[in-house]
């Protein structure tokens, strides 16, 4: 094999007015040709920094100091910026996270996939065009030709990351460079865009650098593995040898600090303590070793290089030995058992949501807005969460699972149906009545940089809700706001603080020391940990799951990522464009889906195991969303649907139950309705 | 593992300088720390040390700090005779006694600039803070209200842009007799319009961020919202907006003290000291134009240096890290 990419010794810079950020030091990477190489790390660590040192894409002040790129025997540094023109988009292509503002928005498509071709190959007009409808076919682009005249916005993001390869892929590059390709995109879609970039790379013997943080995404697609940690790599193996044997204990922990499916959720995640550190001054010695639990003396003395023979190479003084860290060895804490099972439906539900409606209107013209339909994003959806339960709720983005979330802490008015807490109705109420029944329906934000007013300090944010219910004296609010930061991990100085004094795993914190405060009976948690890191999400999903057992809540856990649900929750509800068409407890959903969709969500899930990740057949569910303005008719979920029948198009299914406390809406389920099998069992007595 | 089941049975104890190494205590239990903390700064502070940083900003700072000086201390300084003329000493060039020369009524130029430079600076203020004002209280309470009256004050603002402004401020000030109060409270009343945009705008935004949201579900009234939260965050644009509109205030006054609209004699304004700048040129009476057009542009000048850093230095206050 010839080794098409090959970085020595590359060390990327990025001055800022005062310091200087040494995002990427010292790296070594190769990639053979026809080769998927994953480049894994968290946000900051200089993994993305590296792959737009390859483009020569480097964001101001940024610059390669030291090293090189030798692109099929060629440095790519120190090249005029002329050649690197020739280059970039030609033999090598990138990808980005984000297809809705890599694409511009005032050039159709069309226009957008022939520019490279006429620009690189010099190709006619026609030429290109012929070129464009080719490749915009390959990426699996729906009657290719008619779409050309399309403009971005017209396309959805799933759509819109295909164009976005369709444009990497026009002049047949060597090299894909994909930046987090499928981050912004659901599940059900990311499984698709992987699965197009795999059978693409087969059929041109491309090489692909694939740039994530999601272990998942590289179990199954990267033939190779680098880890990347705070401007270093610090580990290079096979796929296999990365999950089955890894040195680095970073590597380690990363592994072990990601929620799987089948994951204990009484016990406590493993997480790495700590921050990643600052890269405008590094610590000495080994990065990592901070945060490291094997960390000895020595590693503070030297910094360790990159050892081993050429199969498998990390850099650590002290390396793991025996492979990924088993529960038994993570002597992680029980978590305090609050919940009593859930069977256990016989008292009255803490809060109860009743046929709720909400419709958002489309309108058109400036002044007389008028309405020209609606958006249908809550259709009709009831659930129950117990007495210190928690209740996840996971679904594709668009599904309504945030409106309903806003709806039941009353940020919108619901068009018909009930929310009841405690057997009252919240929107019979009025005005002071109101205020006091809020106190216990708090709300968790997705965004920790968003949900903090920018203007206060952490004190005020934090005594705001006291003040609201005029609980207490100022210096008794000081003191609970004290007791708050004890409880989430932060010291007490951080009261004195602004909210951009912190990081997002820090904020999120603060966010549920807010929520607390009032000591609610339900936190509604929206996305809590979909913006953070792995190693800082497994923390805070912790002290989510320790408060609730302490202080007895119940929590409603919103989520796109059913890992997440499935460690946080008891009992998970799956939602499919404004309906509810699943619930059950974890386990049973897990292990016995009843609805094709929920099946389909299970297996598009990216698994941390390359074994079990390639061996997946079908990308799981086709398709994508309908638009919730013009929802199917019967079965909404129909149209993406395997099982799909002509009665699904005619006759919504109603709610059937599937065992105990296991209920789903399908009218071919994939395992036996229990109504059903008891009428068959009599019919067999009888 | 390695030491860890030694310590297994051990309480975990959080330390007390969190964010220090932690040793092993992390695979014994869940994570309480939540890892370093920045520098303690505090915001404004920060803001102050942006402020100070960008030159062109402090540069801004001294020009305003010298015309303010230079037109409130300079005539205690500066004895000159700026009420009645004497046309015997009509533009005479700079000399002796008269650093800068004389007008053509005969009177002191250097001095006439320092009282045509108090009478710049009030209206520019006092113009700006009646726009700002009446622009936020506007734009506020439109983008906050939302929804129809929203849009129709909205499009009462775009129908008042339509207007050719400086005709209507023309004919107004044709009609009243020209002083400091009524050629601010005339152009404030025209240039609210475009902080009006600008804070509905900012509010637009701000209303639907998540701690509004926040503060919503923990049920704090709209009062709360808009004293607490809106209204604090929407104040840098508001000051950024001042800097600006200052800047523009004294440049129309000054357009229209050239074109004859200026304040009333013997009130002067730089504008109406550049009214005969056209034959002034001509005449080869050279002090009677540059010594008030380069001051008029230093302070717009300086006015928009400081916009421009306070813009930054409210940015920099409010960035993500």
């Amino acid at each position: 094999m010839t080794r098409v990419l090959d970085i020595k010794d590359l060390s990327t810079h990025i001055r800022l007015s005062k310091s200087t950020v040494q995002a990427v030091g010292n790296v070594d990477l190769y990639i053979d040709e026809g080769e998927t190489l994953g480049l894994v790390g968290e946000s900051g660590c200089g993994k993305s920094i590296t792959g737009l040192s390859i483009m020569g894409l480097l964001p101001p002040g940024g610059s390669i100091v030291g090293g090189s790129i030798l692109l099929e025997g060629r440095d790519l540094v120190g090249l005029p910026e002329e050649e690197m023109r020739k280059i970039r988009g030609n033999d090598v292509a990138m990808i980005f996270q984000d297809s809705s503002s890599s694409l511009n928005p005032t050039k159709n498509i069309g226009d957008q996939v022939m520019e490279p071709v006429m620009l690189h190959r010099g190709a006619s007009k026609k030429e290109a065009y012929d070129r464009a409808i080719e490749v915009l076919e390959l990426v699996g682009i729906p009657q290719a030709k008619e779409r050309m005249e399309d403009y971005p916005h017209q396309l959805s993001g799933g759509l819109r990351q295909r164009v976005m390869i369709a444009i990497a892929l026009t002049c047949d590059p060597k090299v894909l460079i994909a930046d987090e390709p499928t981050t912004a995109l659901d599940v059900t879609i990311q499984a698709q865009i992987l699965r197009l970039l795999d059978d693409l790379k087969s059929k041109f013997g491309m090489s692909i650098l694939l740039v994530t943080h999601d272990m998942g995404v590289v179990a199954g697609r990267a033939d190779r593995v680098n880890v990347m940690y705070a401007g270093r790599m610090v580990e290079a193996t096979t796929t296999e040898r990365l999950f089955d044997e890894m040195r680095h204990p970073y590597t380690q922990a990363l592994l072990a600090s990601i929620p799987k499916m089948d994951q204990d959720n009484s016990r406590a995640l493993f997480s790495i303590p700590g921050l990643p550190p600052d890269l405008t001054h590094p610590p000495q010695g080994c990065r990592f070793r901070a945060r490291c639990a094997y960390a000895q003396d020595d590693c503070a003395e030297s910094e360790p290089k990159l050892v081993g023979d050429s199969l498998h190479v990390a850099a650590c003084f002290h390396p793991v030995v025996g492979g990924p860290l088993r529960e038994d060895q993570m002597l992680t804490l029980k978590h305090a058992a609050s919940y009593h099972g859930v069977g256990s439906s016989d008292e009255e539900p803490l809060l109860k949501v009743v046929d709720l409606k909400k419709e958002f209107p489309v309108t058109s013209g400036a002044i007389l807005r008028r309405k020209v339909g609606s958006v249908h994003a809550v259709s009709g959806v009831s659930l129950e969460v117990r007495r210190g339960e928690i209740f996840g709720l996971v679904g594709e983005s668009g599904c309504g699972k945030s409106t309903l979330g806003r709806v039941i802490v009353g940020l919108e008015r619901p068009d018909s149906g009930q929310v009841l807490l405690d057997g009252q109705d919240v929107y019979a109420k009025r005005g002071k009545e109101l205020v006091k029944l809020r106190k216990n329906l708090q709300m968790m934000f997705q965004d920790p940089y968003g949900s903090l007013d920018p203007r206060m300090r952490v004190a005020s944010i934090l005594r705001e809700p006291l003040a609201i219910h005029k609980i207490g004296t100022r210096k008794e609010q000081e003191q609970r706001s004290i007791e708050l930061m004890g409880e989430v991990g932060l010291p007490k100085t951080a009261l004195e603080r602004f909210a951009h004094e912190f990081s997002g795993g820090q904020r999120q914190r603060i966010g549920l020391a807010r929520a607390l405060t009032l000591n609610p009976k339900v936190i509604v948690a929206d996305e809590p940990v979909s913006a953070l890191d792995v190693s800082i999400r497994s923390q805070v999903l912790n002290l989510m799951k320790r408060l609730q057992g302490v202080h007895d809540m119940a929590y409603l856990v919103i989520s796109h990522d059913l890992a997440v649900v499935k460690y946080l929750a008891d009992r998970i509800g799956v939602m499919y464009l404004g309906k509810i068409v699943e619930v059950a407890s974890g386990e049973d959903l897990y292990a016995n889906p009843a609805h094709p969709y929920t099946d389909g969500l299970i297996k598009t899930i990216p698994l941390p195991d390359p074994r079990g990740e390639r061996s997946k057949k079908d990308v799981g569910i086709k398709g994508e969303l309908p638009s919730p303005i013009h929802p199917p008719s019967g079965c909404r979920f129909r149209t993406r649907c395997p099982r799909a029948q002509e009665l699904c198009a005619q006759e919504e299914p109603v709610m059937r139950d599937f065992g105990v406390g296991h209920t789903a809406a399908c009218h071919f389920p994939l395992i036996e309705p229990v109504q059903l099998l008891a009428s068959k069992g009599s019919t067999q007595s009888s | 593992m390695i030491d860890n089941h030694e310590r297994a049975d051990e309480p975990y104890e959080p330390p007390e300088e969190l964010g220090g190494a932690l040793e092993g205590a992390n695979l014994a239990s869940p994570v309480y720390d939540a890892g370093d903390l920045g520098a303690l700064t505090s915001g404004w502070k920060l803001a102050l040390k942006s402020f100070a940083e960008n030159r062109l900003a402090i540069a801004g700072f001294a020009i305003i700090l010298f015309f303010i000086l230079f037109c409130y201390v300079g005539p205690h300084v500066y004895h000159t005779n700026q009420i009645s003329g004497n046309v015997l000493n009509s533009d005479l060039p700079p000399g002796a006694g008269h650093p800068l020369g004389t007008d053509n009524n005969g009177y002191d130029e250097l001095g006439r600039l320092m009282i045509g430079g108090q009478a710049a600076l009030e209206i520019g203020f006092f113009a700006a803070a009646i726009a700002t004002v009446i622009g936020s209280l506007y734009g506020a309470i439109s983008g906050l209200i939302g929804g129809f009256l929203d849009g129709l004050l909205m499009r009462i603002v775009d129908v008042i842009l339509a207007i050719p402004y400086l005709l209507i401020v023309l004919i107004i000030a044709t009609r009243w007799r020209g002083t400091v109060l009524s050629l601010s409270l005339i152009l404030g009343l025209f240039a609210w319009l475009v902080p009006a945009r600008l804070i509905r705008g900012e509010v637009l935004t701000l209303r639907v961020r998540d701690f509004v949201s926040a503060a919503r579900v923990m049920g704090g009234s709209r009062r709360r919202l808009i004293f607490k939260h809106l209204l604090p965050n929407a104040l840098s644009v508001v000051i950024v907006n001042i800097t600006f509109q200052v800047a523009d205030a004294i440049i129309v006054v000054a357009l229209l003290g050239f074109l004859g609209f200026g304040l009333e004699y013997p009130h002067v304004d730089w504008g109406d000291m550049l009214a005969n700048a056209n034959t002034a040129l001509g005449n080869g009476y050279w002090w009677l134009v540059y010594p008030v057009g380069i001051s008029l542009i230093l302070v717009v000048m300086a006015c928009n240096f400081i916009g421009n850093a306070l813009r930054d230095a409210v940015d920099v206050r409010l960035r993500r890290r």
